[in-house]
């Protein structure tokens, strides 16, 4: 308990300093980051490979591409987007500035997760401290490896005080919740995105909670379905299953259940060849207790396709269900795993309706020629967010706001998205002490004529833009004058 | 579960789709306005009844406000809910990416009471345009207002989308069990926590627009004559009971001297020789209010005002010198026409009071000298600052208003109301065809494959140009 009040305790006394306002000094630190994840790339692959048993290609695909352009991205724009955003005025405030400040909270607390161990604390923390704050970064203890590497390697290239890692398991988790933070950054599962919601109620801290849910996937008749198969079995199987929005399971009819079966295991072919378990490209479960959790959920279940195993390596192979039925432990819970049930549906409404009577998922995929029934999809259900005719590709545009709704999470990031949640939207009205005439409309003692200027200033009842600002101006001037005169 | 019966039927009415045409929410809307007007003598009388608001105050908050943020909602809501299409990269530039915004589905509204038709109408108006279905909480304090709520607001919205639930204490919290999508809550800090507690177990995202004591600077270097009736009319607006209202003032011995005159004579410019006489202004809003407010005079020294009538509930127009920080004025916030002037020796020691305490709603400053304000601006922290004047910032909608740390979180106004009430879905609706394009993302991986999508996907840094 003592350790994190300290860390938080320096974290604070450094961000005071004002010395991470700057944006020369927040540029610093983010071209720092991006040295060291050129000059570490090695390093940062093998954590990855003896965690997940991630090949070097994916893991750099996956999870050093992503972060190298968010750097980037953010390095250019961050100029702008933390200039103070003038707004538009008011007829009684024409002569001020008014404008939205960005300002850093504070010190904010990141708690990263597994499945991508590096990127899932990267990402963040660019974004944190792109918006000057000091970041309390804590990687996730599975994926020990990575966390220990990010331990090693952000004190040499970052500021130690305003940026430290924290290693820790539970019960120094929560040690570390029960500290005052001005954000709190979670990723993980559901269950344990309440506790860090109930612990930042204690100081009414916001946070942002990056959990997870069923991500569903439509499949329709109508459908180009070796293309529809290819891109599920890509998205679904990428680090063994384990992804947040990984397509967790298949609705479509009962006709073309065995045809995607017979793509995806074609798909399958293509991507690790004959023996799965010798592909250098199909990673392996994080640790025993999810592998043996996986592997409970294929009990009573009609394996189409995979389902061996081997707990020694936590290997578990690409596997298919067929006829799955909507109560059966498979359906419970996210699967986080190489598993894919398909159920069957009859139709499209009655897809929907089985996607609608499940809590919000984080990701929606829908695969269909007919743009309005994607369309129809979309606007009757509800989730963090949706790709139409491919799966996971929405992550990968900065432009969209990453997060989900309901149980799959509160708030968003990426790109600008990122710097927005880590700051503070402080609003400036920036008034002079002359004009004073134009005051007394709203001092007592009062009276209907100012009820009456009141409302020509402020009722809104025509749209501003038509009349033109020098119009506008000029009856500013005019109603000044007129009301010195008759107060 | 009390309230179970009565959400469920609310979530039945959002399952049936009929809050999302926009006509349908245009139409609320329009309805919401009319209540507006046609109870314009209900609402005054009301307010009235409860804390004895000056009508003006109650029309120029609780009605022109509102109609205010009507008038931005009904101009705006088909450009507001239209999908936001978003620029792409080069691996996505055939497809569509676009934001839809999305209504969160049951949402919750609790309102105090030192505004209660505003504090829980301009929340309201955000919630009907975003789409979603409403519980409205009004304060029990305001006992007249929410009667009013309570009877009227029902004969112009939709009942089965939008319900007003009139509750106590005990069964806030009963409610607060239930499952909502949002939860908007405008209140103390404490009852904040209490909320976001509540909210944690269900993963609801919460709004929270709580108080604290907002610090007014006030420089040398000054037009005292403005900056005290400025000062005064922000104070004395609602008898003091207003969550963006300057709580103290920091100044030097020399300034509090100055103001002093200047103050007084602003006093009986707005409210006479008797406050208590005038027509405008008003008194606390419940009996425990008026006692914790009383309890208050006991800083410092009384240099105006500091008369009280426990019948009425009046506290009159108060400036008190020479206060300490450790006075009972300075412990919490005054919420009263009370306003205790703090004597500090610059600019400097001002920023370093401001902020050993927690971040405020507001941050006022005023000065001649822009470098002045510039300074208090840059460093201080608190949900929003205005510069020689107060209470203004909050009638433009373009600004978000909101707090951090204790006084709050999240934002509203205008457009941010309908924000706050939207989920902003991200979509990505690729085509079918180009698949020989995704190759590239495909096992079995190579060094090829990767430089090449590296190509497509990366983003890079300005200044360096690659030919592919």
């Amino acid at each position: 308990m003592e350790r994190m009040q300290q860390v938080v305790s320096r974290a604070r006394a450094a961000f005071n300093t004002g010395r991470c306002r700057s944006l020369e000094f927040r540029i610093q630190q983010l071209k720092a980051l991006e040295r060291m994840v050129h000059e570490k790339e090695r390093e940062i692959l093998a954590a990855i490979k003896a965690d997940l048993g991630k090949s070097g290609h994916n893991a750099y695909s996956h999870e050093i591409m992503g972060v190298l352009g968010e750097l980037a991205l953010v390095m250019d724009k961050l100029p702008s987007w933390a200039a103070p955003q003038p707004v538009k005025k008011n007829l009684l405030t024409m002569r001020d500035e008014a404008y939205v400040n960005f300002e850093p909270l504070g010190v904010v607390l990141i708690i990263g997760a597994w499945n991508y161990p590096f990127v899932l604390v990267m990402n963040p923390l660019i974004g944190a401290i792109a918006a000057g704050n000091a970041v309390v970064v804590k990687p996730s203890e599975v994926s020990e490896n990575t966390a220990q590497l990010l331990a090693d390697l952000l004190p040499q290239y970052l500021d130690q005080e305003l940026y430290p890692v924290v290693t820790a398991g539970i019960p120094e988790t929560t040690a570390l919740l029960a500290q005052r933070f001005d954000h709190i950054l979670y990723t993980g599962s559901t269950t344990v995105g309440k506790i860090v919601m109930a612990a930042a109620a204690k100081y009414l801290t916001p946070v942002t909670l990056e959990l997870g849910g069923k991500s569903p996937c439509y499949i329709d008749k109508d459908c180009d379905l070796a293309v529809a198969c290819r891109r599920i079995a890509w998205g679904k199987y990428m680090n063994c299953g384990q992804t947040c929005i990984a397509p967790d399971y298949i609705l479509c009819d009962p006709s073309i259940q065995s045809r995607v079966v017979e793509n995806i295991k074609a798909t399958l072919l293509e991507f690790y060849g004959e023996d799965v378990k010798s592909s250098p490209d199909y990673e392996r479960i994080v640790n025993k207790r999810h592998f043996k959790r996986i592997l409970g959920l294929l009990e009573g279940q009609k394996i189409a396709h995979g389902g061996e195993s081997d707990e020694a390596t936590c290997f578990i192979a690409p596997t298919i269900l067929t006829d799955v039925s909507p109560d059966s432990k498979v359906m419970e819970e996210e699967i986080f795993g190489p598993v894919l049930p398909i159920l069957t549906v009859k139709n499209v409404d009655e897809a929907i309706e089985f996607i609608n009577r499940g809590e919000k998922p984080l990701a929606l995929y829908v695969f269909s020629n007919d743009k309005k029934l994607i369309k129809r999809v979309i606007s009757e259900t509800s989730s963090g967010g949706v790709t139409g005719n491919d799966v996971i590709m929405h992550y990968f545009l900065s432009t969209l706001p990453f997060g989900g709704v309901g149980n799959s999470g509160m708030g968003a990031y990426h790109g600008k998205y990122s710097f927005e949640t880590f700051s503070h939207r402080r609003a400036c009205l920036i008034k002079d002490l002359k004009m004073e005439g134009t005051n007394k409309i709203r001092y007592p003692p009062n009276s209907q004529k100012k009820v009456d200027w009141a409302k020509f200033f402020l009722l809104k009842r025509f749209n501003k833009g038509q009349l033109g600002l020098a119009v506008l101006t000029l009856l500013g001037l005019v109603a000044a004058v007129m009301m010195k005169v008759s107060f | 579960n009390p309230y179970a019966g009565l959400v469920r039927q609310l979530r039945a009415a959002w399952r049936s789709g009929r809050t999302r045409p926009l006509e349908y929410r245009v139409g609320q809307l329009e309805a919401l306005g009319r209540f507006l007007d046609e109870k314009k003598p209900g609402i005054l009388e009301a307010t009235a009844a409860d804390m004895g608001k000056p009508s003006f105050e109650a029309y120029f908050t609780e009605i022109l406000l509102c109609k205010n943020e009507l008038h931005e909602a009904l101009n705006n809501l088909s450009s507001w809910t239209k999908d936001e299409h978003v620029g792409k990269n080069l691996v996505t530039q055939l497809d569509s990416a676009f934001i839809r915004k999305e209504p969160y589905g049951v949402v919750l509204i609790i309102g105090p009471w030192n505004y209660p038709l505003n504090l829980l109408l301009v929340p309201l108006i955000g919630a009907i345009a975003a789409g979603n279905c409403v519980v409205i909480k009004p304060s029990e304090t305001a006992k007249t207002t929410e009667r009013l709520l309570a009877e009227q607001l029902s004969c112009y919205l939709d009942n089965d989308c939008y319900a007003v639930v009139t509750a106590g204490v005990q069964e806030t919290t009963r409610l607060l069990e239930n499952q909502f999508d949002y939860i908007f809550f405008t209140g103390s800090s404490s009852v904040g926590r209490t909320v976001m507690a509540a909210a944690a177990r269900h993963l609801t995202p919460v709004t929270l627009e709580l108080g604290g004591k907002n610090p007014c600077y006030v420089a040398d270097c000054c037009d005292v004559r403005n900056v005290a009736r400025r000062v005064a009319w922000g104070r004395f607006f609602n008898a003091g009971q207003t969550c963006v209202a300057p709580d103290y003032l920091l100044c030097s011995l020399e300034m509090q001297e100055k103001l002093m005159p200047a103050l007084r004579e602003a006093i009986v410019e707005f409210f006479g020789p008797d406050p208590k006489e005038s027509p405008d202004f008003g008194r606390i809003g419940g009996d425990r209010q008026f006692r914790r407010v009383r309890a208050l005079l006991s800083s410092g020294r009384v240099a105006i005002g500091g008369q009280t009538d426990e019948r009425e509930r009046y506290v009159a127009p108060t400036v008190l010198a020479d206060v300490l920080p450790s006075d009972p004025a300075m412990q919490e916030e005054i919420f009263g026409p009370i306003l205790p002037i703090v004597v500090v020796a610059g600019v400097e020691e001002a920023i370093e009071f401001i902020n050993a305490r927690p971040r405020p709603l507001v941050v006022y400053a005023f000065s001649s000298d822009s470098k002045v304000v510039a300074q208090v601006l840059e460093r201080t922290s608190s949900g929003g600052f205005c510069a020689n004047d107060t209470l203004m910032q909050v009638t433009l909608t373009s600004l978000p208003f909101g707090g951090i740390g204790s006084s709050g979180l999240g934002k509203y106004h205008g457009k941010f109301t309908f924000d706050t009430f939207s989920h902003r879905r991200g979509c990505l609706h690729r085509s079918m065809g180009l698949e020989p394009l995704n190759a590239l993302r495909y096992p079995p991986y190579s060094l090829q494959k990767l430089g090449l999508l590296t190509a497509t996907v990366g983003v890079k840094r300005r200044a360096i140009c690659t030919l592919l």
